[in-house]
């Protein structure tokens, strides 16, 4: 069955075609290149629409132990949202902590077919990939955590070789069926539980005596010579403190041109001028990441209003817990593996810190030149629930709106930015860069962000609407793998969506041996345990017998060196 | 309507198979070293099972099958019959739930088609907990953490009763990560009925027993925190303890490098419990101010944790969650089961115990569907009774350990039960709704 798509204004930058009125041929869920003698079997006239492809978010936190910790946590959160069953849908509820259903169902609304979570504890894996898996309309996949365990830590500490530790990352990423590493406040985590309370990039662990920068670099190399096309995903020290623009220019050049990306950069853009002693960083920061081509970054914008921070940084949420609104919050330490800190938040366009924060992001947003190299992302939940991206479209696309926001935070943070001298706008095509093309190139989805033969089709259509935040609020259609999915920016077939990982190669028998040793001497669970099976991914309901439908992806990686 | 189709073939695939990594379903901790052999269709817990372990694992399987009226009739019959009674109850609830991951995704998607009530059996000593995270939150910690770290452990409760290998996999680790063999730990008693036999082991270093009544555990700790104020004691003696005992307590955390409070909030059998809670919850804050201390929640029994944890992620809301309205509502008064059973506000009940026989549905004289083990203890005959496997011995599945965050694999040891997977019963109830 041959799909045609006629007409649209297409915007498809990975293919080089900005704006340009084309046709989208699919068939079996795929883009093609008809032959003249296919017959088409169905059309849609999107004369006059914006064709993209079906929008990813590399950075939200979906699913885990923390998000379920934050819904626990808030009742509150729910209550004016509560969303109830529909003749497709099941029944749930939205806002900063979201019922999984619900997140997947308002992904989908919003034009979207891919989110990624960017904190997956190993430990917590399973719990991970059920909610995901429970997470309907998108594809999903998961960045596990490295860098404040105790094995990968030992290995730092007694100089192991680095192939071994090539193994055990590689080990790591299969166990808990990741497509990605990241790390958080490298080795900082493990320190908070020996009652360390901070930790620059040069600063030790008190008790392996490793450094975040040795974390950093270790990972980046190893997760570079592995082949996996992500770079190490770096949430760096000192998140939210001000004063830590200086580590973040550090530690972009402590990554000595070896491929990072630097996540919700926002939260570390932060100087320490000015009568609050909190000002902006992004310009500097900017600077550097324009210069460093080997830096991507994404921006963890704020936005303003009541949200919950859950991340896997207790130390640094530990401190954020002073600022819990409401006053509760729930920080802990985990398996000698990782942690967490979940903090309820209100960012108040009143507040001097909060007001600047917001425009810090959107000076990141505007001062960093290559769109390839900038996510659109507000770290969701932790800068503001993942539903105000049309709004965070618009303050990029529209600058006389922006300027109207801007005159409505505290006057001392608009004293305190350049977000009013600077006039760009971001256009349609660097938009699609920065929420399909570019993520799905990082990500190494070599089948996703882009509309050329081969392409999976996932399609968004929208009207072109001179209110861009109506415009992307309500997409005209989303298309996921060829089906229609969203009409009118409703709900009109529900889909289970894929999982993706990314499996580098290792020596399985070598890795294993002393991992063995270690589950059954020091923890409270054995090796054999700890890793997933495909199945276990493979169980939400998708319909399909396990390992033989396409919910589970294995995207190809590079060569091992 | 769909037919069920009985879980696993008729006949073991071999006569007798080994399993070890074997991951236990009879209590919260969910032990996953255990080694099991099968012979025919008995099983044989030969290595690290606990008495509950072998208890539950070695039971003889008897032949049981669906009964509607207390007559034996077919699965699909017995599907119909529960279909019926839900499609007819204006308010039917969803209670035991003694079941995995997977078995309470499916209870959550047959009790929101059915607009139904969700608890689970244990669900007051939870809601106890989630009245202190919703009001507080807190500061925790895992079991791996406390094997390795913990040098102070104040118990509140005789964590034995329940976990009968609590000291043997957590505190007894002749082996730990940060310290040059087992970690020198002292154990403190606080509270009443401890047998204090089982404590002693590599690494327990000294034993500190606080006696009080249960339900005066919370002024013992508010006193605790108190002094590590700095500020003076009301009295002489709190709840009976008297005041150099409570200074030595407060030296004793003050020294710690990593102490760790440990409560099980089914074992408060008192009015306002939660406040104990709270007030564990908050000293544990206030002494990570300067030093490092966790709290850590022990029970979550019959795959309570799983339950909580499906039923946050699929509605938004832990336990005791209503669909009435067609959305989620929660509310950890109103939808307690035992409450509205007592105020006739429900008008069938569902009840799931798939992993023991022993959690039995409440006496009620409203129509009952009982999806139950083979082997399930019944005060009365259910309207409708539905014999199912058992997730770790009959079927795959994952549970959720009381940590909160390691989830374990289930296992199917083939023991060719013929018994019908829970999954499949509810998924066929609700497809027939």
């Amino acid at each position: 069955m041959l799909i045609k798509f006629t007409g649209g204004k297409v915007y498809d930058p990975a293919n080089g075609i900005d704006g340009q009125v084309r046709d989208i041929y699919v068939r079996d869920g795929r883009v093609v290149t008809p032959s003249a003698t296919d017959t088409i079997s169905a059309e849609y006239n999107l004369a006059g629409k914006v064709v993209m492809a079906g929008g990813i978010d590399p950075h939200s936190h979906i699913g885990g132990g923390k998000m379920n910790i934050a819904r626990m946590m808030l009742p509150e959160d729910h209550r004016h949202d509560n969303v109830a069953r529909g003749d497709l849908t099941r029944a749930g509820c939205g806002h900063a902590a979201p019922s999984t259903f619900v997140a997947g169902y308002r992904y989908a609304e919003m034009g979207y077919t891919a989110a990624f979570e960017p904190a997956m504890l190993a430990v917590n894996a399973r719990q991970t990939h059920a909610e995901m898996g429970d997470t309907p309309m998108i594809d999903k996949g998961a960045y596990v955590l490295l860098g404040s365990d105790d094995y990968f830590l030992r290995l730092l500490t007694r100089g192991a070789d680095k192939e071994e530790i090539k193994d055990y990352i590689a080990w790591t990423m299969h166990a808990a069926q990741a497509l990605a590493v990241k790390v958080v406040n490298p080795g900082g985590i493990s320190a908070f539980k020996f009652n360390q309370r901070m930790l620059d990039l040069d600063e030790k662990n008190a008790f392996y005596g490793v450094t975040p920068r040795d974390i950093i670099l270790t990972l980046g190399r190893s997760l570079q010579e592995l082949g996996v096309p992500h770079p190490v995903h770096v949430h760096g020290c000192n998140l939210g403190v001000p004063g830590n623009k200086e580590t973040t220019l550090a530690t972009i050049r402590a990554a000595e041109g070896t491929p990072i990306h630097l996540t919700h950069i926002q939260f570390h853009s932060y100087g320490t001028e000015g009568d609050f002693k909190f000002s902006s960083g992004a310009a500097e920061i900017a600077e550097l990441v324009n210069q460093n081509p080997n830096v991507s970054i994404d921006v963890g914008q704020i936005l303003f209003g009541q949200t919950v921070t859950a991340s896997g940084d207790s130390m640094r949420q530990y401190g954020n817990t002073k600022s819990a609104n409401p006053k509760k919050w729930v920080v802990m330490d985990i398996e000698c593996d990782a942690g967490c800190g979940v903090v309820p938040m209100k960012y108040r366009d009143k507040s001097f810190v909060n007001a600047l924060q917001w425009a810090i992001g959107l000076e990141m947003f505007l001062l960093v030149k290559d769109p390839w190299r900038i996510f659109l992302t507000t770290d969701h939940p932790n800068g503001a629930p993942f539903t105000t991206y049309p709004h965070l479209i618009r303050l990029l696309m529209d600058k006389t709106f922006r300027n109207e926001m801007l005159r409505r935070i505290h006057p001392g943070a608009q004293a305190a930015t350049i977000l009013g001298s600077i006039t760009r706008e971001y256009s349609l095509n660097e938009i699609a860069i920065m929420t399909r093309a570019g993520p799905a190139k990082s990500l190494g989805l070599k089948d996703r962000g882009h509309l050329g033969p081969g392409a999976c089709a996932d399609i968004t259509v929208y009207d072109d609407n001179p209110d861009r935040e109506a415009m992307f609020t309500t997409p005209a259609f989303v298309f996921k793998n060829g089906e229609m999915i969203v009409r009118n920016g409703r709900i009109v077939h529900v889909v289970a969506g894929a999982t993706h990982v990314v499996r580098p190669e290792y020596d399985r028998k070598r890795t294993e041996k002393p991992l063995k040793d270690y589950f059954e001497t020091y923890h409270t669970m054995r090796m054999e345990n700890f890793r997933m099976a495909d199945e276990e991914v493979i169980t939400a309901g998708c319909g399909h017998a396990p390992g033989t439908c396409g919910c589970l992806i294995v995207q190809p990686v590079g060569t091992r060196k | 309507m769909t037919a069920v189709q009985a879980g696993a073939s008729p006949a073991p695939a071999s006569a007798s198979e080994s399993f070890s990594n074997v991951t236990c379903v009879f209590c919260g901790l969910h032990c996953d070293d255990l080694e099991i052999e099968r012979t025919g269709q008995s099983l044989q817990v030969t290595r690290n099972g606990c008495g509950k372990a072998k208890a539950g694992f070695e039971r003889p399987l008897v032949k049981s099958e669906p009964r509607v009226g207390g007559q034996p009739v077919s699965l699909n019959e017995a599907v119909a019959a529960a279909a019926k009674i839900i499609r007819s109850s204006a308010l039917p609830s969803f209670g035991g739930l003694g079941t995995d991951i997977d078995g309470m995704r499916a209870v959550m998607s047959l009790a929101d088609k059915a607009r139904g009530v969700v608890d689970h059996a244990m669900g007051e000593g939870y809601a106890q907990n989630m009245r202190v995270l919703q009001t507080r939150g807190w500061f925790m910690t895992t079991l791996t953490e406390v094997r390795n770290r913990a040098d102070l452990l104040i118990f509140t409760t005789d964590v034995l009763k329940y976990h009968h290998r609590f000291f043997e996999r957590v505190i007894h680790a002749p082996q730990t990560l940060f310290a040059d063999g087992p970690v020198k730990r002292t154990i403190v008693l606080i509270g009443e009925g401890y047998d204090t036999g089982p404590i002693s082991g590599p690494g327990v270093d000294e034993i500190v027993t606080i006696s009080c009544a249960s339900d005066r555990i919370g002024e013992v700790i508010s006193a605790l925190a108190t002094l590590s104020k700095g500020a003076p004691l009301p009295a002489e003696t709190i709840a009976g303890v008297p005041k150099p005992q409570l200074e030595d307590l407060k030296a004793r955390c003050e020294k710690a490098n990593y102490g760790v409070i440990i409560w099980i909030p089914s074992a408060f059998a008192f009015a306002n419990a939660d406040l104990t809670i709270h007030r564990i919850c908050d000293f544990v804050k206030e002494m990570n101010v300067k030093q490092r201390f966790a709290g850590l929640t022990l029970g979550g029994s019959e795959g309570s944790t799983s339950a909580a944890a499906v039923a946050a992620w699929q509605s938004g809301y832990p336990l005791r969650v209503s669909f009435a309205s067609g959305a989620p509502q929660f509310d950890p008064e109103l939808y307690a089961i035992p409450r509205l059973l007592k105020s006739g506000e429900t008008d069938a009940l569902v009840w799931l115990s798939s992993l023991t026989p022993d959690l039995a549905a409440p006496q009620t004289s409203i129509p009952t569907i009982v999806i139950g083990t083979f082997d399930m203890k019944l005060d009365r005959e259910p309207d409708v009774f539905i014999p199912v496997a058992t997730p770790g011995i009959d079927a795959r599945g994952q549970i959720m350990r009381v940590d909160g965050n390691v989830v374990l694999p289930l296992r199917d040891l083939h023991r060719a039960s013929g018994l019908a997977n829970s999954i499949a019963v509810l998924n066929a109830i609700e497809a027939a709704l």
